[in-house]
């Protein structure tokens, strides 16, 4: 499977260059945007795909482009865990591209750029072999995603962009502050060498709590969300889309890379992450539960999901946290389908009534069912029912918790089933009411090409459920000592 | 450049990367927030300039300045779009207040 020519060992590098490259040709030809992004994008896909099989038959790949290898160099590294992240960033980023080169050129012509630099970004940063390395695709993420989140144009936006900036900016350099502590204590930053470095310290504890604090600021983790709401709710459906699915997974994994692989963390500090889960979990639900307009409550439903997934860090005992962390996996994955799927969807409802004021939206004339459907679809697996992917991943994630004997956990895991269930509810049921319209005229629009792509993207986050034992395979080897890269 | 003088470059940098941190939280205004982002940027750049040094006989670690360079970098680009941003604020208020 390995080709002979080093050369052509390298070609994952590709993953990070090609849409680098796009996002030049993009910027350079707006016009040829579309056709460049989605061709960029689906390339993209496909590469991910041959590096997941690869993995898949023959084990962890690293490389090293240029043939410069650490400490000097850089070098790339691609498990199974970053294989599946590459593959959901690609195929989400497709489905979302597809949709935006549906609606027309009124997207404007830098979201081709934007989101092509975002894809070479994440790309990058799923690769990374090094902590270094981590903070540059970091920075790089964080600033094609504020391009986004301003996309709109409106005060509003600008506005939300500036405090994300700024948030993520604070947050980038207290990781490279960690970085730094890093290196002190042990004269490298890449992730093979820290692995076998044993001295802790001082230094080292420092690291991993500069380093955690500003991947929480990043990844909106409760109580460093502040920036997240106005961000996701005042972008542009394909926008909203790729914040909520795909960027917001960019932090979270350097974290449970550096988790992982770096770090020996204290129990005590993996319950408290397990405790600003739980925390995350009732604050969003609350705030979803309260939020006046369809697009925050999805915002809010985020902290909710990533509250989720931080629980997996609470579990010890090995064989118990394998199983918790690929259910935390399988729950990123699962989010990130359907909560691209739900802004989609919510895009498509705006567009067709005019407004996402929920208490108005029983009065609303216009009923787009299609894209009603397409919620109420992402919304199953976003809640965890059986047969979605959300399911599978709050299943597994329950199993290594009671295989581990912390049983709070479970009860806090059933506590955020019910809470999103009741969120989500709260928006159905606006779906379905009628009784507000005045004359009691209703027209329901019929199915457009436009209603595709969400609709895709909540049958595959079901489908995720169903064909769970793909991917999870890829996973298998996570993290029984074989992330270490 | 001792031992001493390391450590106090180093104690410099976290003095300066503490005051930057309270005060972006607490400032009010966008630009000082920036300038609150590039004195953090200042003072963990410090700290990682005072990881450089190695005792009196042997140069400086050039892995920690490398990084520095990049941060630098990093840092004037992200300034540059907060500073676009914050014109793009400016003249979509102005538009506002001129439409009322």
């Amino acid at each position: 499977m390995i080709p002979a020519d080093p050369a052509l060992a390298q070609w994952p590098a590709a993953l990070v260059l090609g849409p680098v490259l796009a996002a030049v040709a993009a910027f350079i030809w707006p016009r040829a945007g579309a056709v460049v992004g989605l061709g960029a994008s689906a390339a993209t896909l496909a590469g991910a795909l041959a590096l997941a099989l690869q993995i898949h038959d023959s084990g962890p790949i690293r490389t090293v482009p240029g043939g410069w290898d650490a400490p000097l160099g850089i070098a790339m590294y691609a498990d199974g865990l970053a294989a599946l992240l590459l593959v959901m960033t690609a195929g989400v980023g497709t489905a979302v591209a597809l949709a935006t080169a549906g609606a027309g050129p009124r997207q404007g012509t830098f979201f081709w750029p934007l989101w092509l630099l975002l894809l070479g970004g994440l790309n990058g940063l799923y690769l990374a072999a090094d902590a270094f390395n981590l903070y540059i695709t970091l920075e790089i993420v964080g600033l094609a995603a504020v391009g986004l989140t301003a996309l709109s144009g409106t005060p509003e936006s600008v506005r939300a962009a500036l405090t994300y900036l700024l948030a993520g900016l604070m947050g980038s350099l207290l990781f490279l502050l960690g970085v730094a502590l890093l290196y002190s204590a042990h004269g490298r930053v890449d992730f093979a060498g820290l692995a076998t470095a044993t001295a802790a310290g001082p230094a080292v504890s420092a690291a991993l709590v500069a380093m955690l604090v500003g991947l929480a600021l990043k990844t909106a983790i409760v109580p460093l969300h502040v920036w997240l709401p106005a961000a996701h709710a005042n972008a542009t459906p394909p926008a909203s889309a790729l914040l909520s699915a795909l960027v917001i997974k960019g932090s979270l994994y350097a974290a449970m890379r550096l988790w992982l692989a770096v770090f020996d963390p204290a129990a005590a500090l993996g319950t408290l992450m397990g405790l600003l889960g739980a925390g995350a979990i009732v604050w969003g639900s609350v705030q979803a539960l309260r939020a006046p307009r369809l697009k925050l409550v999805v915002a809010y439903s985020t902290l909710a999901q990533v509250g989720l997934i931080l629980l997996a860090f609470a579990v010890a005992g090995d064989d118990a946290a394998a199983v918790a962390w690929r259910g935390a996996v399988y729950l990123m994955l699962a989010h990130a389908v359907a909560k691209a799927a739900m802004f989609l969807a919510v895009g498509r409802i705006v567009a067709a009534v005019g407004h996402d004021d929920l208490d108005r939206l029983a009065e609303a004339r216009v009923r787009p069912g299609p894209a009603q459907f397409a919620f109420a679809l992402a919304a199953v697996s976003l809640i965890g029912l059986p047969p979605s992917g959300g399911f599978v991943g709050k299943w597994l994630l329950l199993e290594g918790s009671i295989a581990a004997g912390t049983w709070p956990w479970a009860a806090v895991i059933a506590a955020a089933t019910l809470l999103s269930a009741a969120y989500m509810t709260r928006v159905l049921a606006q779906f379905f009411r009628t009784d507000g319209v005045p004359g009691g005229e209703i027209v329901r629009p019929g199915w457009t090409r436009a209603d595709a792509v969400p609709l895709a993207l909540a049958l595959a986050a079901l489908g995720l459920g169903i064909a769970a034992a793909g991917p999870l395979a890829l996973l298998a080897p996570v993290p029984a000592s074989g992330v270490t890269p | 450049m001792t031992t001493a003088t390391a450590l106090l470059y180093g104690l410099g940098g976290a003095l300066l990367a503490g005051m930057a941190l309270y005060r972006l939280v607490t400032a009010a205004d966008w630009l000082r927030r920036i300038v609150a982002v590039n004195v953090l940027a200042v003072g963990v750049a410090s700290i990682l300039i005072a990881t450089a040094y190695r005792g009196p006989a042997a140069p400086a670690d050039p892995v920690p300045h490398a990084f520095v360079l990049t941060g630098i970098v990093v840092l004037v680009s992200t300034s540059a779009v907060a500073l676009a941003l914050i014109r793009l604020l400016h003249a979509r208020d102005e538009n506002h207040h001129d439409s009322r």
